[in-house]
């Protein structure tokens, strides 16, 4: 009898070991898990929500959805039971979720985990823990463009002069994706009206409906005559709206809610990265550790052109810009466009490795531009240049 | 004057006491109609089978092993607020203030963790974590206490707003420790090292937590109901005049109880930073503060009552989440459903406490001894 079992129990060793040898060339099925900071009331998620279930549908990958996950330990506790669900590819959409989606990562080598907009994949060097970003800034400098023609076309009608032409920005936090994309921007506005110059004022808040709004009440009344902005709630486009002060939006469009002002939009298109990681997922292809979309790969969008708020030929304008833009001959972070204090960048540490030591080790700038995102895909620009004044400082 | 007076349709007085299966056949009754009106609202407004979304429900909550640890720990962190909060709640104190006192409490406990190490080994950073928190938790509470027992201020509104200067101190302090600069987030606080970091019991992450919480749940049921203290407490919260008269310093008592009160909300923070989160940010604390009010009084007061109605409330949110999830939801609707059912759950205890006599036919006028 004993023998039997043995004997048994041997050829259900030796098929089991078999198996994986036949199927291997199989490809994996895909169940993906997304979990997101908020729900689709705030601007930033929606933009992940509609993105996820866009790449999805389009691979025809079965999904679950996470919304309200704070950034804690219930970051960590959402991954580990999307991966009781039988998922195997993991996304999260928001900076502080990188430490607990991390610890997630560790404790379960096998699923695939993505973050955006963190900073520490390339540095833990997890087989299976990757970060992405977009080059958002190429997106932030058609912002600008659309914002430098709406200024032209008020100084050329005599509705300011050319030393008015001051535009306004509502920022989130003082951090380098923030700091990358108001300059950026404000860069695209000196590309077409070089007498711009620029304020900003922070929130220290990500998502703070009155804050934003005040923060826009205090950049109109200090004579700033155009806004944009860079947090994820409507409370500054509906101030712009309610004084006729035109914007430039981010995220997504606001063309309903603000019809009178709102020029343009700038947005991360999150569906072509998610695609390709999945993708990688089916056919067991590695995730390198940093992905950077650009215009290139769709990944940087613009919103439709509100011709009611923008200035005439804005439409072909942008779209002469973008083509530059994509072919590389025209550079956001060109050395040459720029100061700061006063003196022309030739070579800047930034702290791309973040080891929480907060010291830059990187030189950032060479054949004369400052090479963003290309060192990690989260951004890293952090100076402030001359033409913008930060009110709260 | 006219004498004529009017009964009206109907009017509202208090019961007697009623006997224990009268009280839960209210009770299940309540229970059963507000399952009914979910389940009529789920098929209105979203079309969906409401026995699979009740199922959904039940296994947002108990689906996997880990997720009911989730839960235990859930249960544990919202029952440590709502302890803490009772006390002050006997003695008719509306202490509004648990969230800020512990989120003051996490802050401190989070200061020790990122300015001790180097300084003190692991251990007496840890005995550092718990006396800071508590202290600082007790301290929050008894800046209102002492303004309600030297100047009978309005505790609610004075321990309501300190919420506000703790949830802005953490802002500012989640500022001063970012990492990495600029973005107003501290990460995870010696993630390296783990120093601070609470032991966790075999590989059971929450297990510290809910025994420690375990043991506040049965202590604070002796506190209150068999020692001098607790005595006191309930004294006061029924009449300070008899409290005064039977020679009870009230001022004492208030002060006293605030400070107990404060110190638990303080032990609520440092188990989330220390043994949890590892990490501090304005919303660690997750309405609890708030939420705990709604316990304590769905359990009258009762610790041991407690431990049932934080379960209820956590149960919800847990399956709130999961439909949210299994059904492509919003979250808000499992907070409508949540709101729902503890409509009908107060609606019963009012039942239990009042009865309502409809006017008979044909007295509309006359009787005027209401």
């Amino acid at each position: 009898m004993k023998k039997i079992i043995a004997l048994a129990l041997a050829l259900v060793m030796a098929f089991a070991l078999a198996c994986p040898t036949v199927f291997a060339d199989d490809a994996v099925t895909v169940k993906a898990g997304f979990i997101f900071l908020h729900d689709e009331n705030s601007t930033y998620d929606l933009n992940f929500i509609n993105a996820a279930k866009e790449a999805c549908e389009k691979l025809g990958i079965e999904y679950l959805l996470k919304t309200g996950i704070p950034e804690g330990q219930e970051c960590y506790d959402a991954a580990a039971e999307l991966v009781d669900e039988g998922c195997n590819f993991i996304f999260a959409d928001s900076f502080g979720h990188e430490p607990f989606l991390i610890q997630a990562a560790k404790e379960f080598p096998e699923v695939q985990f993505c973050h955006a907009t963190g900073t520490q994949a390339h540095t833990v060097e997890l087989p299976n823990y990757h970060n992405a970003f977009a080059s958002i800034y190429e997106g932030r400098f058609l912002g600008g463009v659309a914002a430098g023609l709406k200024l032209n076309e008020m100084i050329e009608s005599g509705a300011i002069t050319a030393d008015q032409a001051k535009v306004g920005y509502v920022g989130a936090f003082p951090y380098a994706e923030v700091v990358s994309g108001f300059t950026s921007f404000f860069l695209g506005v000196r590309y077409i009206c070089p007498e711009a110059t620029m304020e900003v004022t922070f929130t220290n808040s990500w998502y703070d409906p009155t804050l934003e709004k005040e923060g826009a009440i205090k950049l109109i009344s200090n004579g700033c005559v155009l806004i944009s902005e860079h947090a994820d709630s409507m409370g500054a486009p509906t101030e712009c709206e309610a004084n006729g002060i035109p914007f430039v939006f981010y995220n997504g469009s606001a063309a309903d809610a603000c019809p009178n002002t709102f020029i343009v939009a700038s947005r991360i298109n999150w569906a072509p990265y998610m695609e390709f990681a999945m993708n990688c997922v089916a056919n067991g292809e590695e995730i390198p550790y940093d992905w950077t979309g650009t215009i290139a790969t769709d990944s940087v969008m613009m919103t439709e052109v509100n011709e009611q708020a923008a200035a005439a030929g804005t439409v072909e304008k942008l779209e002469e810009v973008k083509a530059a833009l994509a072919s590389g001959e025209l550079k956001v972070f060109d050395t040459a466009t720029f100061t700061v204090n006063g003196e022309t960048l030739t070579e800047y540490l930034a702290d791309v490795d973040d080891m929480g030591d907060f010291v830059p080790e990187t030189n950032v700038i060479a054949d004369g531009y400052f090479h963003e995102s290309e060192y990690r895909s989260a951004p890293y620009f952090d100076l402030f240049i001359d033409g913008i004044t930060n009110i709260d400082a | 004057m006219n004498s004529k007076t009017r009964t009206p349709l109907f009017h509202v007085s208090k019961r007697g006491l009623m006997p224990w299966y009268k009280t839960w056949a209210i009770r299940g009754l309540g229970l059963l109609l507000a399952v009914i009106a979910c389940g009529l609202i789920t098929t209105l407004v979203t079309g969906q089978n409401p026995l699979q979304v009740y199922a959904a429900i039940f296994n947002g909550s108990f689906g996997s092993p880990r997720k009911i640890w989730v839960l235990l720990q859930n249960i544990a962190m919202l029952l440590c607020v709502s302890l803490a909060v009772t006390p002050a709640f006997r003695m008719r104190c509306w202490n509004l203030g648990g969230e800020g006192q512990a989120l003051i409490g996490g802050l401190a406990a989070a200061a020790c963790m990122i300015l001790l190490p180097g300084r003190l080994p692991n251990w007496a950073v840890i005995a550092c974590m718990c006396v800071a928190s508590l202290a600082a938790g007790a301290l929050w509470a008894a800046i209102p206490a002492i303004f309600k027992a030297k100047w009978n201020t309005n505790e609610t509104l004075f321990t309501l707003m300190m919420n506000y200067v703790a949830t802005q101190l953490v802002a500012f302090y989640c500022v001063v420790w970012e990492s990495p600069k600029g973005s107003g987030t501290i990460g995870v606080i010696n993630s390296k090292t783990e120093i601070g970091w609470f032991p966790q019991i075999g590989s059971y992450k929450y297990l510290l937590n809910i025994l420690i919480v375990a043991a506040v749940c049965i202590l604070m049921y002796v506190y209150l109901n068999y020692s001098k203290h607790g005595y006191e407490i309930a004294v006061v919260g029924e009449s300070e005049r008899t409290a005064r008269y039977v020679g009870i310093k009230v001022e004492r008592v208030i002060v006293r109880t605030m400070l107990l009160s404060g110190a638990l909300c303080g032990l609520a923070g440092l188990l989330l930073v220390g043994s949890t989160n590892h990490t501090l940010t304005t919303t660690i604390v997750d309405g609890r503060g708030f939420t705990a009010v709604m316990v304590s009084w769905l359990a009258k007061f009762n610790p041991i009552w407690m431990i049932l109605t934080s379960f209820l409330l956590v149960f919800l949110g847990r399956g709130a989440g999961e439909i949210a999830t299994k059904f492509g939801l919003n979250r808000s609707f499992g907070d409508i459903l949540t709101g729902v059912i503890l409509f009908f759950i107060i609606g019963s205890e009012f039942f239990i406490n009042y009865q309502i006599h409809f006017r008979k036919s044909g007295e509309r006028e006359g009787k005027g001894s209401v």
